[in-house]
Protein backbone atom coordinates (compact mmCIF):
# COMPACT_ATOMS: atom_id res chain seq x y z
CA UNK A 1 0.00 0.00 0.00
CA UNK A 2 1.29 3.74 -1.15
CA UNK A 3 2.15 6.66 1.18
CA UNK A 4 2.28 10.23 0.83
CA UNK A 5 5.20 11.42 -0.69
CA UNK A 6 7.52 13.67 1.60
CA UNK A 7 9.96 16.07 -0.26
CA UNK A 8 12.66 17.83 1.83
CA UNK A 9 14.32 21.37 0.12
CA UNK A 10 16.84 22.97 1.87
CA UNK A 11 19.58 25.68 0.27
CA UNK A 12 22.13 23.11 1.76
CA UNK A 13 22.04 19.28 0.87
CA UNK A 14 23.77 18.76 4.71
CA UNK A 15 20.90 20.10 5.86
CA UNK A 16 18.38 17.66 4.29
CA UNK A 17 20.86 14.50 4.38
CA UNK A 18 20.67 15.18 8.12
CA UNK A 19 17.18 15.80 8.38
CA UNK A 20 16.74 12.60 6.44
CA UNK A 21 18.79 10.62 8.92
CA UNK A 22 16.69 11.86 12.16
CA UNK A 23 13.78 10.50 10.46
CA UNK A 24 14.81 7.71 9.23
CA UNK A 25 15.84 6.65 12.70
CA UNK A 26 11.89 5.83 13.17
CA UNK A 27 10.24 5.96 9.86
CA UNK A 28 11.19 3.22 7.44
CA UNK A 29 8.87 2.90 4.72
CA UNK A 30 7.62 6.53 3.87
CA UNK A 31 8.84 7.42 0.76
CA UNK A 32 11.34 10.68 1.61
CA UNK A 33 13.27 12.63 -1.15
CA UNK A 34 15.72 15.28 -0.64
CA UNK A 35 16.26 18.24 -2.61
CA UNK A 36 19.19 20.45 -1.05
CA UNK A 37 21.25 23.02 -2.54
CA UNK A 38 22.11 23.88 -6.02
CA UNK A 39 22.87 21.76 -9.07
CA UNK A 40 26.24 22.41 -8.02
CA UNK A 41 25.60 21.73 -4.55
CA UNK A 42 26.38 25.17 -3.64
CA UNK A 43 24.16 26.58 -1.20
CA UNK A 44 20.94 27.64 -2.88
CA UNK A 45 17.91 25.46 -4.25
CA UNK A 46 17.40 24.48 -8.04
CA UNK A 47 13.82 24.00 -9.16
CA UNK A 48 15.12 20.23 -11.20
CA UNK A 49 16.32 18.81 -8.14
CA UNK A 50 12.67 19.31 -6.30
CA UNK A 51 11.18 18.21 -9.49
CA UNK A 52 12.97 15.27 -9.77
CA UNK A 53 12.72 14.92 -5.16
CA UNK A 54 8.88 15.13 -6.16
CA UNK A 55 8.70 12.30 -9.13
CA UNK A 56 10.70 10.14 -6.14
CA UNK A 57 9.05 10.53 -3.79
CA UNK A 58 5.13 10.40 -5.64
CA UNK A 59 3.91 6.22 -5.67
CA UNK A 60 0.37 7.43 -6.50
CA UNK A 61 -0.86 8.98 -3.10
CA UNK A 62 0.64 12.63 -3.57
CA UNK A 63 3.52 14.95 -2.48
CA UNK A 64 4.03 17.05 0.57
CA UNK A 65 6.87 19.50 0.36
CA UNK A 66 8.40 21.11 3.01
CA UNK A 67 10.99 24.13 2.35
CA UNK A 68 13.40 25.49 4.86
CA UNK A 69 13.66 29.62 4.01
CA UNK A 70 11.95 32.02 1.22
CA UNK A 71 13.35 31.26 -2.21
CA UNK A 72 13.01 27.62 -1.55
CA UNK A 73 9.41 27.90 -1.35
CA UNK A 74 9.29 30.15 -4.72
CA UNK A 75 11.44 27.34 -6.66
CA UNK A 76 9.08 24.60 -5.06
CA UNK A 77 6.38 26.92 -6.50
CA UNK A 78 7.76 26.37 -9.66
CA UNK A 79 8.30 23.00 -9.83
CA UNK A 80 4.62 22.12 -8.56
CA UNK A 81 3.68 24.45 -11.30
CA UNK A 82 5.71 22.13 -13.71
CA UNK A 83 4.74 19.13 -12.41
CA UNK A 84 0.59 19.23 -12.86
CA UNK A 85 0.28 15.17 -13.25
CA UNK A 86 0.93 15.21 -9.23
CA UNK A 87 -0.54 15.68 -6.69
CA UNK A 88 1.55 17.85 -4.73
CA UNK A 89 1.03 20.30 -1.67
CA UNK A 90 3.91 22.72 -0.11
CA UNK A 91 3.15 23.10 4.09
CA UNK A 92 4.07 26.29 5.50
CA UNK A 93 5.97 24.67 8.74
CA UNK A 94 9.25 24.83 10.71
CA UNK A 95 11.46 22.59 8.26
CA UNK A 96 12.95 19.93 10.89
CA UNK A 97 9.90 19.67 13.40
CA UNK A 98 7.20 19.80 10.51
CA UNK A 99 8.84 16.95 8.50
CA UNK A 100 8.91 14.69 11.62
CA UNK A 101 4.91 15.29 12.01
CA UNK A 102 4.58 14.57 8.50
CA UNK A 103 6.85 11.17 7.90
CA UNK A 104 4.98 10.06 11.18
CA UNK A 105 1.38 11.10 10.14
CA UNK A 106 2.20 9.07 6.57
CA UNK A 107 3.48 6.45 8.03
CA UNK A 108 -0.25 6.36 9.40
CA UNK A 109 -1.72 5.45 5.90
CA UNK A 110 -3.18 9.03 5.98
CA UNK A 111 -3.69 11.11 3.04
CA UNK A 112 -2.14 13.72 1.29
CA UNK A 113 -4.70 16.48 2.82
CA UNK A 114 -4.63 14.82 6.41
CA UNK A 115 -0.73 14.90 6.62
CA UNK A 116 -0.57 18.68 5.41
CA UNK A 117 -3.43 19.39 8.04
CA UNK A 118 -2.34 17.93 10.12
CA UNK A 119 1.73 19.29 10.25
CA UNK A 120 -0.42 22.47 9.76
CA UNK A 121 -1.95 22.00 13.08
CA UNK A 122 0.36 20.97 14.97
CA UNK A 123 2.81 24.49 14.21
CA UNK B 1 9.45 50.61 -32.76
CA UNK B 2 9.28 47.16 -33.46
CA UNK B 3 11.65 44.28 -31.67
CA UNK B 4 12.40 40.83 -34.01
CA UNK B 5 14.32 38.10 -32.79
CA UNK B 6 17.82 39.65 -33.23
CA UNK B 7 16.84 42.64 -31.24
CA UNK B 8 15.70 40.69 -28.65
CA UNK B 9 18.75 38.04 -28.69
CA UNK B 10 20.85 41.24 -28.41
CA UNK B 11 19.17 42.25 -25.21
CA UNK B 12 19.85 39.65 -23.64
CA UNK B 13 23.34 39.63 -25.04
CA UNK B 14 23.95 43.36 -23.65
CA UNK B 15 21.84 42.01 -20.25
CA UNK B 16 24.57 39.22 -19.82
CA UNK B 17 27.79 41.23 -20.33
CA UNK B 18 26.55 43.79 -17.47
CA UNK B 19 25.79 41.39 -15.42
CA UNK B 20 29.19 39.77 -15.83
CA UNK B 21 30.92 42.80 -16.04
CA UNK B 22 29.05 43.81 -12.49
CA UNK B 23 29.25 40.67 -11.13
CA UNK B 24 31.26 41.42 -7.80
CA UNK B 25 29.50 44.98 -7.33
CA UNK B 26 25.75 42.98 -7.54
CA UNK B 27 27.32 40.26 -5.09
CA UNK B 28 28.91 43.30 -2.77
CA UNK B 29 25.16 45.53 -2.88
CA UNK B 30 24.12 41.87 -1.22
CA UNK B 31 26.59 41.29 1.46
CA UNK B 32 25.33 43.85 4.05
CA UNK B 33 21.35 42.98 3.32
CA UNK B 34 21.36 39.57 1.90
CA UNK B 35 23.81 35.98 1.34
CA UNK B 36 26.24 38.20 -0.46
CA UNK B 37 25.58 35.56 -3.75
CA UNK B 38 23.44 37.80 -5.90
CA UNK B 39 26.66 38.53 -8.59
CA UNK B 40 27.49 35.01 -8.87
CA UNK B 41 24.20 33.91 -9.01
CA UNK B 42 22.77 36.10 -12.29
CA UNK B 43 26.48 36.03 -13.53
CA UNK B 44 25.98 31.88 -13.83
CA UNK B 45 22.07 31.98 -14.72
CA UNK B 46 22.83 34.65 -17.82
CA UNK B 47 25.71 32.70 -18.82
CA UNK B 48 23.65 29.55 -19.30
CA UNK B 49 21.00 31.54 -21.13
CA UNK B 50 23.19 33.11 -23.45
CA UNK B 51 25.13 29.92 -24.07
CA UNK B 52 21.73 28.54 -25.30
CA UNK B 53 20.29 31.30 -26.84
CA UNK B 54 23.34 32.12 -29.04
CA UNK B 55 23.45 28.74 -30.56
CA UNK B 56 19.39 28.33 -32.16
CA UNK B 57 17.72 29.91 -34.29
CA UNK B 58 13.98 31.22 -33.64
CA UNK B 59 11.11 31.63 -35.45
CA UNK B 60 9.74 34.33 -32.79
CA UNK B 61 10.79 35.99 -29.95
CA UNK B 62 8.96 34.46 -27.02
CA UNK B 63 11.17 31.82 -27.82
CA UNK B 64 14.17 32.99 -26.90
CA UNK B 65 12.71 34.73 -23.78
CA UNK B 66 11.36 31.30 -23.05
CA UNK B 67 14.75 29.48 -23.24
CA UNK B 68 16.12 32.68 -21.03
CA UNK B 69 13.87 31.99 -18.23
CA UNK B 70 14.46 28.20 -18.24
CA UNK B 71 17.99 28.64 -17.97
CA UNK B 72 17.38 31.40 -15.34
CA UNK B 73 15.08 28.54 -13.51
CA UNK B 74 17.71 26.05 -13.61
CA UNK B 75 20.78 28.03 -13.23
CA UNK B 76 20.34 30.85 -10.28
CA UNK B 77 20.53 28.94 -7.72
CA UNK B 78 19.04 32.41 -4.99
CA UNK B 79 15.86 33.82 -4.81
CA UNK B 80 16.32 35.75 -8.29
CA UNK B 81 15.87 32.27 -10.27
CA UNK B 82 12.53 31.89 -9.65
CA UNK B 83 11.81 35.39 -9.59
CA UNK B 84 13.60 36.28 -13.06
CA UNK B 85 12.49 32.85 -14.20
CA UNK B 86 8.76 33.53 -13.48
CA UNK B 87 8.86 37.22 -14.80
CA UNK B 88 10.25 35.81 -18.11
CA UNK B 89 7.86 32.83 -18.89
CA UNK B 90 4.86 34.79 -18.28
CA UNK B 91 6.60 37.10 -20.87
CA UNK B 92 7.19 34.61 -23.56
CA UNK B 93 3.63 33.46 -22.51
CA UNK B 94 2.32 36.66 -23.36
CA UNK B 95 4.04 37.99 -26.36
CA UNK B 96 3.70 34.08 -28.22
CA UNK B 97 2.59 33.80 -31.63
CA UNK B 98 4.18 37.67 -32.44
CA UNK B 99 7.73 37.46 -35.04
CA UNK B 100 8.24 40.69 -33.85
CA UNK B 101 6.95 42.53 -30.51
CA UNK B 102 5.40 45.80 -31.22
CA UNK B 103 5.37 48.12 -28.26
CA UNK B 104 1.80 47.29 -27.27
CA UNK B 105 3.28 43.73 -27.40
CA UNK B 106 6.17 44.35 -25.20
CA UNK B 107 3.67 46.34 -22.58
CA UNK B 108 1.55 43.59 -22.60
CA UNK B 109 4.79 41.18 -21.84
CA UNK B 110 6.07 43.43 -19.43
CA UNK B 111 2.17 43.60 -17.53
CA UNK B 112 2.50 39.76 -17.43
CA UNK B 113 5.91 39.76 -16.23
CA UNK B 114 4.71 41.80 -13.10
CA UNK B 115 1.65 40.09 -12.39
CA UNK B 116 4.45 36.54 -12.38
CA UNK B 117 6.81 38.34 -10.19
CA UNK B 118 4.24 39.72 -7.66
CA UNK B 119 2.80 36.21 -7.83
CA UNK B 120 5.70 34.42 -7.15
CA UNK B 121 7.26 36.73 -4.56
CA UNK B 122 3.58 37.89 -2.75
CA UNK B 123 5.48 40.90 -3.16
CA UNK B 124 3.92 44.61 -4.59
CA UNK B 125 6.03 47.47 -5.63
CA UNK B 126 7.55 49.34 -2.26
CA UNK B 127 8.96 46.58 -0.59
CA UNK B 128 12.59 46.85 -2.14
CA UNK B 129 12.81 44.03 -4.13
CA UNK B 130 13.02 44.26 -7.74
CA UNK B 131 9.50 44.89 -8.61
CA UNK B 132 10.05 48.31 -7.67
CA UNK B 133 11.91 48.92 -10.97
CA UNK B 134 10.18 46.52 -12.89
CA UNK B 135 6.98 48.44 -12.18
CA UNK B 136 7.50 51.74 -13.43
CA UNK B 137 9.31 50.25 -16.63
CA UNK B 138 6.03 48.50 -17.63
CA UNK B 139 3.74 51.76 -16.86
CA UNK B 140 6.65 53.94 -18.94
CA UNK B 141 6.71 51.12 -21.82
CA UNK B 142 2.24 51.14 -21.59
CA UNK B 143 2.30 54.74 -22.63
CA UNK B 144 3.20 53.64 -26.20
CA UNK B 145 5.87 56.69 -26.58
CA UNK B 146 9.01 56.23 -25.52
CA UNK B 147 13.13 56.94 -25.76
CA UNK B 148 16.02 55.07 -24.47
CA UNK B 149 16.98 58.20 -22.56
CA UNK B 150 13.37 57.88 -20.94
CA UNK B 151 13.64 54.58 -19.91
CA UNK B 152 17.41 54.53 -18.59
CA UNK B 153 16.74 57.93 -16.65
CA UNK B 154 12.98 56.11 -15.29
CA UNK B 155 15.24 52.88 -14.47
CA UNK B 156 18.01 54.97 -12.32
CA UNK B 157 15.23 56.64 -11.17
CA UNK B 158 13.32 53.64 -9.82
CA UNK B 159 16.55 52.56 -8.39
CA UNK B 160 17.50 55.30 -6.11
CA UNK B 161 14.18 55.31 -4.79
CA UNK B 162 14.40 51.94 -3.21
CA UNK B 163 17.69 52.45 -1.86
CA UNK B 164 15.76 54.60 0.64
CA UNK B 165 13.01 52.48 1.49
CA UNK B 166 12.59 49.69 3.94
CA UNK B 167 12.57 46.11 2.81
CA UNK B 168 9.72 43.79 3.84
CA UNK B 169 9.72 40.75 1.73
CA UNK B 170 13.06 38.40 0.89
CA UNK B 171 16.36 37.79 2.81
CA UNK B 172 16.95 41.59 3.47
CA UNK B 173 13.76 42.26 5.40
CA UNK B 174 15.23 40.45 7.98
CA UNK B 175 17.42 43.45 8.63
CA UNK B 176 14.19 45.79 9.14
CA UNK B 177 15.25 49.18 8.75
CA UNK B 178 19.01 49.04 8.58
CA UNK B 179 18.00 47.88 5.04
CA UNK B 180 17.28 51.80 4.63
CA UNK B 181 19.75 53.17 2.71
CA UNK B 182 21.45 50.11 0.69
CA UNK B 183 20.63 49.47 -2.84
CA UNK B 184 18.58 46.39 -3.07
CA UNK B 185 20.38 44.07 -5.56
CA UNK B 186 17.78 42.84 -7.55
CA UNK B 187 16.65 46.21 -8.45
CA UNK B 188 20.09 46.86 -9.70
CA UNK B 189 20.11 43.39 -11.74
CA UNK B 190 16.98 44.33 -13.23
CA UNK B 191 18.26 48.01 -13.59
CA UNK B 192 21.25 46.54 -15.41
CA UNK B 193 18.44 44.53 -17.70
CA UNK B 194 16.22 47.61 -18.45
CA UNK B 195 19.74 49.47 -19.60
CA UNK B 196 20.57 46.84 -22.07
CA UNK B 197 17.29 47.12 -23.44
CA UNK B 198 17.59 51.03 -23.62
CA UNK B 199 20.85 50.35 -25.53
CA UNK B 200 18.86 48.02 -28.32
CA UNK B 201 16.18 50.30 -28.29
CA UNK B 202 18.46 53.05 -28.85
CA UNK B 203 19.91 51.44 -32.15
CA UNK B 204 16.45 51.70 -33.37
CA UNK B 205 15.96 55.20 -32.68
Amino acid sequence: MNFVGIVLVSHSSKVVEGLLDIIRQVIHDVPIAIAGGTDENEIGTNVEKIMSAITTANSGKGVLVLYDLGSAKMNAEVAVEMLDSIQIKIVDAPLVEGAYVAAVESNMRKTLDEVYEAVMKEF
Amino acid sequence: MELGVPDIVKWFDFANKKIQHHKDYLSALDRPIGDGDHGINMARGCKEAINKIMTKNYAEPSEVIKDVAMALLAKVGGASGPLYGTAFLKMSMAVKGYEVLSLSTLANGMEAALAGLKQRGKSDIGEKTLIDVWSPMGDYISTGEISSDGLIELARDALETSKDTMATKGRAAYFKEKSIGHIDPGSASSFYIFEALAEVIKEKE
